[in-house]
């Protein structure tokens, strides 16, 4: 059981790469923090950094307090779960997760408990002289979790676990990591580009974009209010949409895509008066029928999912995702008046796309 | 793809059989040719059946040898050619096991160099340097040893080389996970890689096995002391024999011992061979 923190760490790699820069980043004990960010952002190399399986180009990692920058992986006292598993082709189950004890020297009768608690916990108990290439995806996987576990570290880093699952089971297994992070109350960091998986798991999520951090926070609160436009894009399913606006009237209405105006909540953004920014609305946020303030769109894709109905509309000359709850009798061709919630737009500054804040009234 | 057709499946069998024919017919003789007497031998055509002369000439060659030949017993040739191609085959592949590792998994100065410094000593087959390797062995005092059989044959390219092709194939989380499990870098090589190289190894050992058994030119070269002969080596000299013609029953009965060890070798190893086939990784 420890904190993780990171202090300033930057990773260039030796063809130059600056995969990390100036990473700031604390975990508190027994917290579940999820990482998520897109394909190359740097999101391996924080894992690695952590386990110790790279060198630092500057700053410190700190363990439980601490100092582990120039120790080896073996002396950190963490485990990792990898993307393709890692397990040791040739030993069985039971192998593969008493292997990291052996060489620990831990006493025989200690490794089979622990080795056999362990297998009680994921459900392979029958499973435990099968080599991997006997087990399915799942199972791998479950095993792979067992070598972390198995060893009580002080932490768990997960890199892209489920990610070779099929998207039944991934759901599934989830659920499943983050009740067994819970129960074991063990530190935990999960890397990850699916945004589903980080708005499900983290008790923190931090988005990870170029190698800086660009928000940290509760999934809901970066759902609410995204730092950027980056964040603001990655976080939430289907996407938020964007769309250019103007700041008019002393700050106090938003022209939006020059189809309509919105009344801003409170005082407004009176230091934008006839600036340009970006205009996030997430689908969810979109309503049929609302108020007065209501245009008229045509439809171009309706894509029914039962529960819920996914619309494509044309807004000026963007297509627009509206998501609906329940199923809605629309065709493409029709035209629907749509509103939007002035509190639940996001404004972006258009130069640096961090997040504009109406004031209060 | 399976197709049933019988005149296919015909013409197969009997290309199969036609070959096993010409394969296995030299070898009836030669074993035919060793059950015979001398005089038996020479009769002209020789008879296509075992004579009565099995127990008599076998028991021969390998207590007694062939006087005409150094008379050293077959069987001492024999264990020389085991002891020599055992030292090669495992001392080859422990070196280029030991050599790919280094290559593949460590950092150190002039490592790319040092690679193709051995992968250029695959254009030298023995032959080209065995001039200077006699110099060295001489002057090292090594003639007429088991060490100077095997040391200068020791080296290997090419096991190093197809090691160094196998490791980099082996995925690189798989050290990574080794390391956080706490195992050093002789742990992984011993836990991890060489079991994993088991089906390399047995198919290597077969191969360098029999390269070793069928060394000639070198034994005859380093070796004057028949204690030391070995068993490929042994069978030129009974066949060149100055003032006599040559025994040719007893020359053939070495010819089917000699070629017993590798068939052995390779029927054992053919097991692992397989199962390390079928249990690849996908
Ligand atoms: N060993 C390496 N050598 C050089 N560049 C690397 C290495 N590993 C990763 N990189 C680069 O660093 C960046 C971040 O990579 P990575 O951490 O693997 O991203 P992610 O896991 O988020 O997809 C990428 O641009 C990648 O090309
Ligand atoms: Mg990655």
């Amino acid at each position: 059981m420890a904190e993780i923190e990171l202090n300033g760490v930057t990773k260039a790699y030796p063809n130059g790469v600056v995969a990390l820069q100036k990473v700031d980043l604390k975990v508190a004990d027994r917290e579940f923090l999820v990482v998520v960010g897109p394909s190359g952002c740097g999101k391996s190399t924080l894992l690695r950094l952590i386990a110790g399986l790279e060198t630092l180009s500057g700053g410190h990692v700190l363990i439980g307090g601490r100092d582990v920058t120039r120790l080896e992986p073996a002396q950190r006292d963490i485990a990792m779960v990898f993307q393709n598993y890692a397990l040791y082709p040739h030993m069985n189950v039971y192998n593969n997760m008493a292997y990291g004890l052996r060489n620990r020297k831990t006493p025989k009768p200690e490794i089979d408990r622990r080795v056999r608690e362990t297998a009680c916990i994921l459900g392979l108990e029958t499973m435990l002289e099968r080599k991997p290439r006997q087990l399915s995806g799942g199972q791998r996987q479950r095993v792979a979790m067992g070598r972390a576990i198995v060893r009580s570290p002080a932490a768990f880093l997960f890199d892209e676990p489920l990610s070779n699952l099929d998207a039944k089971l991934r759901v599934q297994m989830r659920g499943e990591i983050k009740r067994l992070q819970r129960r074991l109350g063990t530190t935990g960091v999960y890397v990850t580009h699916d945004q589903a998986e980080a708005m499900t798991m983290g008790d923190q999520l931090a988005v990870l974009r170029d190698g800086r951090i660009e928000q940290k926070g509760s999934p809901l609160e970066i759902y609410r209010r995204p730092a950027t436009a980056f964040v603001g894009g990655f976080i939430g399913s289907p996407a938020m949409n964007f769309l250019d606006g103007r700041i008019e009237e002393g700050g106090r209405k938003l022209r939006v895509a020059e189809m309509f105006s919105i009344v801003l909540p409170g005082a407004g953004l009176p230091e934008q008066e006839g600036r340009n920014l970006t205009v996030g609305i997430r689908p969810e946020h979109f309503k049929i029928n609302g108020n007065a303030a209501s245009v008229e769109l045509p439809v171009e894709l309706v894509e029914p999912l039962g529960g819920q109905t996914l619309i494509e509309v044309l807004f000026g000359k963007k297509i627009v995702t509206v998501s609906l709850d329940g199923a809605i009798a629309i065709k493409s061709g029709d035209r629907i008046p749509l509103s939007v919630d002035p509190a639940q737009l996001h404004l972006f500054s258009l130069e640096n796309e961090v997040r504009l804040d109406c004031i209060a009234a | 793809m399976v197709e049933h057709r019988p005149w296919l499946t015909f013409i197969a069998h009997a290309v199969l059989i036609f070959g096993a024919f010409i394969l296995a017919f030299p070898l009836w003789v030669a074993f035919v040719a060793s059950t015979q007497s001398a005089v038996s031998f020479n009769q002209i055509p020789m008879s296509l059946l075992p004579g009565g002369h099995f127990i008599e000439n076998y028991s021969a060659v390998l207590t007694r040898g062939v006087a005409s030949a150094g008379a050293v017993p077959v069987v001492t040739m024999l264990m020389n050619s085991l002891i020599m191609a055992m030292m090669i085959a495992v001392g080859k592949i422990a070196i280029s096991l030991l050599s790919a590792y280094a290559i593949v998994y460590f950092r150190f100065p002039f490592r790319k160099t040092i690679f193709w410094l051995i992968f250029i000593t695959l254009m030298l087959p023995v032959e080209v340097r065995i001039l200077p390797t006699y110099g060295v062995v001489a002057s090292l005092g090594m003639l007429n040893s088991y060490a100077g059989l095997s040391i200068p044959l020791i080296a290997s390219a090419t096991a190093t080389f197809l090691f160094r092709q196998y490791f980099l194939t082996v995925p690189e989380e798989l050290l990574e996970a080794a390391r956080l499990d706490g195992a050093g870098p002789w742990r992984f090589f011993r836990d991890i890689l060489i079991p994993l190289s088991r089906t390399n190894i047995a198919a290597l050992f077969v191969i360098l096995f029999i390269y070793g058994w069928n060394q000639y030119l070198w034994p005859l070269l380093v070796t004057t002391d028949p204690n030391y002969y070995t068993i490929v080596m042994g069978i030129q000299r009974m066949v060149t024999v100055a003032d006599a013609t040559p025994q040719w029953q007893l020359v053939m009965a070495t010819v089917i011992l000699a070629l017993l060890p590798p068939v052995i070798v390779v029927v054992g190893m053919q097991r692992l061979f397989i199962r390390g086939l079928v249990e690849i990784e996908k």
